[in-house]
């Protein structure tokens, strides 16, 4: 499953520069830089606190980061000095046809999701509750119905031009509702579903705004195997079929293991470590900040997890 | 189960828990085992149902039919009159005999099946006739006045006026508190507006008023975004807190800015509505002269009635409408879960301010309606504590709910002057009792018992704005209340 490629490095649709957030004295995330490869599944991994999800608050703009760029590319090829000049223009983002280019420390939160396409979940599910499954993801595509009922003028008198778009509307909610395994469940409240089921439904929501890049906070916790196992395919067939990048913070190492093409390792808001899962696993680095050993120490770990190194992975199927 | 699980076979088990996860695969979805019940066949069937419904009618009926009373010497005489109360209940036994046999026939589950079918629709159904009726009241209302109350038909027509005049506030409040989930204290402000915009207007440009109502509108709408923007930012107590004083502090520039208001003198002489051109009065060129009718002062009110039915009717239409609309469930949305809203790319911002702006709109619309009924305006018109009777009948309704709106309305304005003439309580308390002194502390303990047996108002469920396969409603508990609650 496993990419040999860097393509991370050749092909990043998202680039984080430098970025730096501080809370008063605190530095939850420090001097940070990495990318994530179109069309790959990255994983933002590190212990408890830190700093990965100050980092997904900062792709998706509900936070502004105090210091660095993230930038977005929707295409293929931009150079590194489009992106230099658009910073320098003072600009949120440039939308020319082929090289368009999106600097999300600059936007709004709901401009990032509505114009770069970044969605995200968040680590304690919030769906509407008290509105139904269908409805949630109707709500996800609040902006391209807006325009097709001319804001609201268009939609009062029903003119034939919303109803097809909101016939489309629904047929896509209801193609996503397949999907992910919900379709029967489509007219009960989202509060009604169980767990897991509302784990996919926000998944699902999230895929309903039609992004390039899905933010995932956690999206395995509190699932049961079978439950995450599926949402391993679940994820594989967004990233394959679909051609959305995948970012996630995940906990479950079954999990991220299996499917993650990149892995990014943080700790105390820094990076320490940046490769294939094979890379990181082997990382001297993240074993000491997992296992919490000395460095004279982790040689030792190391030779012991060489021994067990096919155990994370077979772990993701069978607990 | 769909390419999901198929993607996920792959990280299935090998072997014995492979199986055993087939096994439990192929039980998924099989339901326990019951015996089948014992299957009526349709006579036997429709003779249960039609027993069942004559036991009925015959307990609902016995004091009505079985027995009369007539005025004799000295009192009143009892007598039977078994005979009329058997033949009704040999009524309602053939009737739904035939009903089950012919109409309901087979498909339809009888009494057995009856609790569960109506668990599921019975609100909706419930909710779609009654009003549907309520409609029907509502549209014919004058006429059955003037035909079985012509001795109080202007008092009730002027009370529903009244009744009407605040289910469309209500409507309008419904959208900002209901449906966006914004708490507003100030709803009476844009009342306010609504009425001033016209009296001034009409006043001072000699306008007429349907010229006047859609800007009247209009300036309301655009109040409620000037109210919008100070306000986006907060939440909880805080909104209401602004959004009160926001309403008192229109009241306070209405009374203190003397040379455009009046100050507490009010506005005199605003205008009737007219009939395209035909005004309600005596004489000629008047709505009764060009009809030939003869001239009566109930005209007018019937002519207002059906202005304030309409207009109420078109704040419902377009509530209902937006509701099924992206910005009406984005409301809805922003009610459930802000955060959420801006992560689906929802400016959250723009909601905010169409919701009131709608509100506000409507509630200009019944602003500008209240100031030509009265055809006088001062600022005592629009103090708190309207802003807290309108509040109260969204409340007491059930938040979002638009029957309820109405439900309470009719309960709230009715009740109140249904005390009034509540004589009849004398004989419990005496003679010296005054009704009219006891009605708000009445009233009082009235919705205090309504609040504890129905928390969330009359009608606390919601009805889902689309639907794939089956319509149902979602409980009360489910939905969130948004800020300031």
């Amino acid at each position: 499953m496993l990419k040999e490629n860097r393509n991370w490095a050749a092909d990043p649709v998202l680039s984080v520069e430098h970025l730096t957030m501080r809370f008063g004295g605190l530095v939850a995330v420090d001097d940070l830089s990495f990318d994530v490869g179109r069309g790959d599944i990255t994983a933002l991994i590190g212990p408890n606190g830190a700093g990965k999800t100050t980092v997904f608050n900062c792709v998706t703009g509900f936070y502004k980061p105090t210091e660095g760029r993230i930038a977005l590319r929707r295409k293929h090829g931009v150079s590194p000095q489009a992106i230099g000049d658009l910073t320098k223009s003072g600009k949120q983002y440039s939308e020319d046809a082929d090289k368009a280019v999106f600097l999300l420390e600059r936007m709004a939160d709901f401009k990032i999701t509505e114009v770069a396409g970044v969605a995200r979940t968040f680590q304690n599910i919030r769906l509407f509750g008290g509105m139904t499954v269908l409805e949630n993801l109707l709500v996800a595509q609040h902006n391209k119905l807006m325009r097709a009922s001319g804001y609201s003028i268009a939609g009062l008198l029903g003119l034939p031009g919303y109803r097809r778009a909101a016939k489309a509307a629904q047929d896509l909610a209801v193609e996503w509702l397949r999907r992910v395994d919900l379709i029967d469940r489509a007219d009960d409240p989202a509060a009604d579903l169980p767990y897991g089921d509302q784990r996919r439904l926000e998944i699902a929501r999230a895929l309903c705004t039609d992004p390039v890049l899905l933010c995932l906070d956690e999206p395995a916790a509190g699932l049961n195997p079978r439950e995450s196992a599926e949402l391993n395919g679940l994820l594989k067939s967004i990233r394959n079929d679909h051609g959305v990048s995948v970012l996630l913070i995940e906990h479950d190492m079954g999990v991220v293991m299996e499917i993650s093409d990149h892995i990014v390792v943080l700790d105390y808001g820094k990076k320490i470590s940046d490769g294939t899962a094979a890379e990181v696993r082997s990382d001297p680095k993240v074993i000491a900040a997992y296992l919490g050993v000395d460095d004279e120490e982790v040689e030792e770990v190391e030779r012991d997890l060489e021994v067990s190194a096919a155990r994370p992975s077979a772990e993701g199927g069978t607990r | 189960m769909t390419d999901t699980t198929s993607s996920a076979s792959a990280n299935r088990p090998e072997g014995a828990e492979r199986l055993s996860e087939d096994r439990r695969d192929a039980m998924r979805g099989e339901p326990p085992f019951v015996e089948a019940p014992s299957e009526d066949t349709r006579l036997v069937r429709s003779l249960k149902e039609a027993a069942i419904t004559a036991a009925l009618v015959a307990v609902l009926t016995v004091f009505f039919f079985a027995f009369s009373t007539d005025i004799a010497v000295g009192g009143l005489s009892l007598t039977g009159n078994v005979s009329l109360w058997l033949k009704w209940i040999a009524v309602a036994f053939v009737a739904r005999f035939l009903l089950s046999y012919f109409v309901f026939g087979g498909e339809r589950p009888s009494i057995g099946g009856w609790k569960k079918v109506a668990a599921a629709t019975a609100k909706l159904r419930l909710g779609k006739i009654v009003g549907v009726v309520l409609l029907l009241v509502a549209f014919t209302l004058p006429f059955l006045l003037s035909t079985f109350l012509p001795s109080q038909n202007r008092y009730l027509l002027d009370l529903a006026i009244l009744i009407l005049t605040y289910v469309m506030l209500g409507w309008g409040l419904n959208i900002v508190v209901g449906l966006a989930g914004l708490l507003d204290l100030g709803y009476v402000a844009f009342y306010a507006v609504g009425a001033y915009s016209f009296a001034l207007l009409a006043t001072n440009f000699d306008l007429g008023f349907w010229v006047c109502l859609p800007m009247a509108g209009l300036f309301a709408a655009m109040w409620g975004i000037v109210l919008g923007f100070p306000v986006l930012r907060l939440r909880g107590d805080y909104l209401a807190i602004v959004t009160l004083a926001f309403g008192e502090i229109i009241r306070v520039v209405l009374l203190n800015w003397y040379d455009f208001t009046g100050g507490p003198n009010g506005i005199l002489g605003i205008p009737k509505p007219t009939l395209f051109g035909l005004e309600f009065s005596r004489g000629e060129g008047s709505f009764s002269d060009f009809f030939g009718l003869e001239y009566s002062s109930i005209q007018r009110f019937v002519f207002l009635y059906y202005i304030i039915l309409a207009l109420a009717l078109l704040t419902n239409f377009v509530t209902m409408r937006m509701r099924k609309l992206p910005v009406g469930r984005a409301w809805e949305a922003l009610r459930e879960d802000e955060i959420a809203c801006r992560s689906l790319g929802i400016n959250t911002v723009n909601v905010k301010l169409t919701a009131f702006a709608t509100g506000a709109m409507f509630g200009g619309f019944a602003g500008s309606f209240f100031a030509t009924r009265q055809g006088f305006i001062s600022p005592e018109s629009f103090t708190f504590i309207e802003s807290a009777i309108i509040l109260a009948i969204v409340v007491l309704g059930g938040l979002g709910s638009q029957l309820g709106v109405v439900i309470a309305s009719v309960v709230m304005i009715g009740g109140i002057e249904l005390l009034r003439n509540l004589t009849g309580l004398q004989a419990i308390f005496g003679a010296g009792f005054d009704p009219t002194q006891y009605r708000m502390l009445i009233f009082g303990l009235a919705m205090v018992v309504i609040m504890v047996w129905k928390p969330r108002g009359l009608v606390s469920t919601r009805s889902p704005s689309a639907v794939y396969k089956e319509k149902k409603t979602i409980g009360a508990d489910l939905v969130a209340q948004g800020e300031g609650h």
